[in-house]
């Protein structure tokens, strides 16, 4: 075929998917890094998903790939679902960034919302969640119940999402209980069950009595468990099988009102490119059932703290707090700014050990 | 009872025949798949084969078959002329990595400089870094004679923990934000390796995975080294005797296949894939085995059975969205395409007979 | 850094929990490659496993039947592949490679509803006097009987291949096919036979993961240990008694990595990962100075009239 034909051929299917998206339901794409299964990060999304097809009926047709790789394999996926007529198109991991970018230039009708990234374009949107506020209430209640004074960590890869975390629960910990120190595993890996169950047991037999973890699957509670004593927060979703002990709380991504939002705004012809960093209080962060293994003040407490994070009277980092070092960070009464958030690459005084390098 | 009995001469019919059945036996037996899985079958099977290369939108398909079967021929390639002299990498997706890595380290070091070397120099150094990487089961293996096997495959997973220490360290752009993943190649004009003409895919990956189906080719039928390579693996012991060095062989045959695999990986790195990050190798360096087999170690063999796995690749992706398939369906479904494949070879060695028991 | 906070009697058992599935897995390996056949899908094995054990366990409510299922649902699984290398003389590298793929998409689809389950607990094996006994009690004595059926079945195999004519035979086979079918031996049923059974402990390995271990199911929670499972048989070159020491070197260190991190000693995490596989290879040219080597026949199709 002559490179004319091609491109001719190409401009008029993207004519054609354009044109088509006015008498034919809304079509939102949705590409998904992991497998729907995963009971983690893209089972939440998968479950909005599900929740904007619920809310609009046959006026949308959804639909996805799951365990797409990173990369052009992405890049293909996407532009396979705006040729066959997308008009809104979820991509639901940070390694979707540039393939996100180069396929919006190439369909300019296409919406696209990218999660965690930090790129956008005029058809392109980012989202992320603020889950360091649900940190912070994590970190209240770990202080609040850790009799061993040590508090155990599961941390996937030292990025600024997973580093923010720790200094949130970190923080609040320290703020209910002075003697609280953090030990703090790095699984290097997002999801292996079998590690993460083996992180788990080594902080648990090294004193920790609570587990706090940054990667996706229920194995650390399920150590947990068999250890006994120990307390455990659901991490991504609710992983209410471990209710009501050792889960007595858990962050959970909650996609479903931003997901309904946009797609209503595709539909009603007033979408535009936006950030959106939402937390508790847009619902995007909701905190799990606290389970009555936490004592009545305790959670009273922890309710209140989510309740002053949601409404926006407080913020989980208000200064005075200092970096590791002992230098100033924030000052009396300052909060941090996204930007420092976003890209945060140290730990608050405090904290022992070292980010790896 | 019914026996297989060997022939004399590999079946020129059979050689053509086989993948066809057993294509055909894949889709027979995918759509009692499909269909148990409550999809159209017919529907399922014509969207896997048939919508990549002649659907509305196979002008878009079709070049992508070419970026995605690029690395496994390239590989393949390699690991097909030490898998005919009986010499087992099965490390490549190891060697892709170190390719990837040597080859995006020097183009991201001259960063932001522009200069026409850059790419020459990156594909040289992606080259070498795949080899320097089989140089060391190579070298075990002559010195030591340790299993070439185990020592390519360990370093598949110590390669895999280079990838993300490079990630995170090292590589890391300076400009992302903290998060893991180097600079993309494909903003910096000097290093990235583009589309040669818009819209076919046509990259110098793809550009030297032909290269590479036509000097294996001749390299197997015309030279001396590759009538060394088939004496090897059909009758070690005459080789011998025929003047072949098994070091020298080893050397070779895991150098080339590394080289093979580290232009891949940089030529991905460079191109398709842009950027250095986590989770970079998608396993092209074990599919890549298979493909060789499925191609019986055969140059052109091989750039077919790149092009069928590829478009069960892309077909599958398309059939998960169009029809909601779910991602393990597809990967079962490539699994019995190469059952099939693999069981209906037999036919072109060995043919069925009726025999008496006592006569065997 | 508080190298005090690591308990070396919790350290050790943990290693032993977390040596078991390698240890059931490369020791079925062990028993297929030595009857002469290589095959690579002990990853598809393992993961077809776990499903079979873990959909067993939870529908029956009995972990021991989950068991039995998942050394099924794997014996199964290699049954596939023993067609393809046995009968239709297909290459066991690609075979078994796309046995792998398979046995990962299968058990995805099997899998389907059985995420967010919690399987019936598996009963704690209490060893009366033994498990009360100071350090080795804690140690050695209160796992739960999988640990020590891996174990008996490594001590098995020991036993079977240098004491016993069945043993014998398997050697005999995997070294040279062609004299052993020429001494009168079905080297073929043979075979089938071996895969089988590497392809049942395989399945306890998974099982043991998502039963156990874990205990939970999700896809591709085996993670790469099958690949594991493989290296350490050629680590221990073909002797199971290396088998077990392989098994607690390569499930010791990645316990004993995450240790020393909760302990705050300042440790290059991805280095440390990398370090089994570093180890292998060094242990692999030291040991090149002995002459233990691969079976003669290890990876090469046998047919009758060849």
């Amino acid at each position: 075929m002559q490179l004319k034909t091609i491109l001719t051929t190409a401009a008029m299917a993207l004519g054609l998917a354009t044109t088509a998206m006015a008498q034919d339901p809304t079509k939102v794409g949705f590409v998904y890094v992991g497998p729907v299964g995963d009971g983690g990060w893209t089972y939440e999304h998968n479950q909005a998903r599900l929740a904007v097809e619920e809310e609009f009926g046959d006026k949308v047709e959804t639909v996805f790939v799951e365990s797409v790789p990173e990369g052009p394999d992405a890049e293909r996926v996407m532009t396979q679902m705006a040729l066959d007529g997308a008009d809104l198109i979820f991509t639901t991991s940070f390694g979707y960034m540039d393939p996100t970018i180069n396929v919006a230039k190439k369909f300019p009708d296409v919406k696209f919302e990218h999660a965690t990234g930090y790129k956008r374009a005029d058809n392109v949107s980012t989202y992320g969640a603020r889950f360091y506020e649900g940190r912070a209430v994590q970190g209240h209640i770990a202080g609040s119940m850790t009799e061993s004074n040590t508090v155990g960590y599961i941390g996937s890869y030292p990025i600024p999402e997973v580093i923010r975390g720790i200094n949130s629960a970190f923080i609040h910990a320290r703020k209910v209980n002075p003697d609280v120190e953090f030990k703090i595993v790095w699984a290097y890996t997002w999801f292996d069950p079998a590690k993460e169950a083996d992180a788990a047991k080594v902080l648990i037999e090294q004193g920790a009595d609570v587990i706090l973890q940054h990667t996706d699957s229920t194995a650390p509670h399920a150590a947990a468990q068999n250890a006994g004593g120990v307390i455990t927060f659901g991490q991504a979703s609710d992983m209410a099988e471990y209710k009501p002990k050792p889960r007595v709380s858990s962050i959970i991504d909650n996609w479903a009102p931003y997901y309904i939002e946009r797609t209503r705004a595709v539909m009603e012809g007033t979408w535009e490119s936006t950030d959106t960093w939402d937390g508790i209080g847009a619902g995007m962060v909701e905190i799990g059932e606290i389970t009555d293994a936490v004592p009545e003040d305790v959670k009273a407490e922890a309710l209140a703290l989510k309740d002053r994070i949601g409404s926006g009277e407080y913020h989980p980092f208000t200064g005075p707090i200092n970096k590791q070092d002992g230098s100033e960070w924030l000052a009396e009464g300052e909060t941090a700014e996204d930007g420092t958030l976003l890209g945060m690459d140290f730990y608050v005084e405090g904290i022992t050990g070292k980010i790896p390098q | 009872m019914l026996k297989l009995e060997k022939r004399p001469q590999p079946s020129q019919l059979w050689i053509y025949l086989t993948p066809l059945i057993a294509v055909l036996a894949t889709m027979a037996a995918g759509s009692v798949l499909f269909a148990f899985l409550g999809k159209d079958p017919v529907v399922a099977i014509r969207t896997i084969f048939w919508d990549p290369l002649f659907s509305e939108f196979a002008f878009y398909y079709r070049p992508q078959l070419l970026v995605k079967g690029a690395p496994l021929v390239l590989i393949a390639i390699g690991l097909s002329l030490g898998f005919r002299a009986g010499i087992w990498n099965i490390g490549a997706e190891g060697q892709y990595i170190i390719g990837a890595l040597t080859g995006a380290g020097v183009g991201l070091a001259f960063y932001p400089l522009d200069a026409w070397f850059v790419f020459p120099l990156m594909v040289i150094a992606g080259a070498l870094g795949g080899w320097a990487w089989a140089m060391i089961p190579a070298l075990l293996k002559v010195r030591f004679g340790t299993n070439e096997i185990l020592v390519s495959l360990m370093l598949v997973y110590v390669a895999e923990q280079l990838l993300a220490s490079m990630s995170l360290g090292l590589m890391k752009n300076p400009e992302g934000r903290g998060f893991p993943g180097s600079r993309n190649l494909q903003h910096y004009e000097s290093a990235h390796n583009a589309e040669l003409i818009t819209g076919t895919g046509m990259h110098w990956g793809v550009v030297a995975a032909f290269i590479a189906v036509i000097t294996a080719y001749v390299l197997l039928n015309r030279h001396i080294l590759g009538y060394h390579i088939r004496l090897t693996g059909q009758a070690p012991r005459a080789a011998r005797f025929a003047g072949v060095v098994p070091a020298r062989l080893v050397l070779f045959c895991l150098g080339t296949a590394g080289a093979l695999a580290g232009l891949a990986g940089m030529f991905e790195v460079a191109g398709p894939a842009g950027q250095v990050s986590i989770d970079f190798n998608v396993g092209y360096g074990f599919t890549a085995i298979i493909v060789a087999f499925l191609g019986r170690l055969h140059p052109v063999g091989i750039l077919l059975a790149g092009a069928l796995l590829a478009l069960t690749y892309i077909g599958g992706e398309i059939a998960q969205s169009q029809l909601g398939l779910p991602a393990a369906a597809i990967q079962l479904f490539q699994g019995m395409l190469l059952f099939f494949l693999l069981a209906i070879d037999v036919m072109t060695n060995y043919r069925l007979a009726w025999q008496r028991r006592e006569v065997a | 850094m508080d190298f005090g906070s690591i308990s070396p009697v919790l350290l050790l058992a943990s290693l032993m929990v977390a040596a078991t599935p390698l240890l059931l897995a490369a020791t079925g390996e062990l028993v297929v490659e030595r009857s002469g056949v290589l095959n690579l899908g002990v990853e598809g094995m393992m993961i077809t496993g776990a499903i079979c054990g873990f959909a067993t366990a939870v529908n029956t409510g009995s972990p021991l039947l989950g068991m039995a299922a998942a050394a099924g649902g794997g014996a199964a699984l290699s049954l596939l592949f023993a067609l393809l290398t046995q009968f239709a003389l297909a290459n066991q590298v690609a075979s078994g490679l796309s046995l792998t793929l398979f046995g990962l998409g299968l058990s995805a689809l099997m899998g389907q509803g059985y995420q967010g389950i919690k399987p019936p607990p598996f009963p704690e094996l209490h060893i009366p006097i033994l498990s009360d006994l100071p350090f080795v009690g804690g140690v050695l004595f209160s796992h739960d009987p999988m640990v020590y059926l891996g174990l008996l079945i490594c001590a098995a195999i020991w036993a079977m291949l240098k004491y016993s004519r069945a043993g014998l035979i398997l050697r005999a086979v995997g070294e040279n096919h062609d004299a052993a079918h020429a001494l009168g031996y079905n080297v073929v049923l043979i075979r089938i036979c071996a895969i089988m059974f590497g392809g049942a402990c395989a399945g306890l390995g998974g099982a043991y993961i998502s039963l156990i271990r874990v205990p939970q199911w999700t896809e591709g929670m085996t993670a790469g240990i099958g690949w594991i499972a493989l290296a350490l048989v050629v680590f221990a070159s073909w002797k199971p008694e290396r088998v077990l020491l392989g098994a607690y070197l390569f499930g010791g260190v990645t316990v004993i990595q995450l240790n020393l991190q909760a302990a705050g000693v300042a440790i290059p995490v991805e280095y440390l990962a990398m370090s089994p596989y570093l180890i292998t290879i060094l242990v692999l040219v030291i040991m090149s100075a002995d002459r233990s080597r691969a079976p003669g026949s290890l990876g090469r199709p046998f047919h009758a009239s060849s």
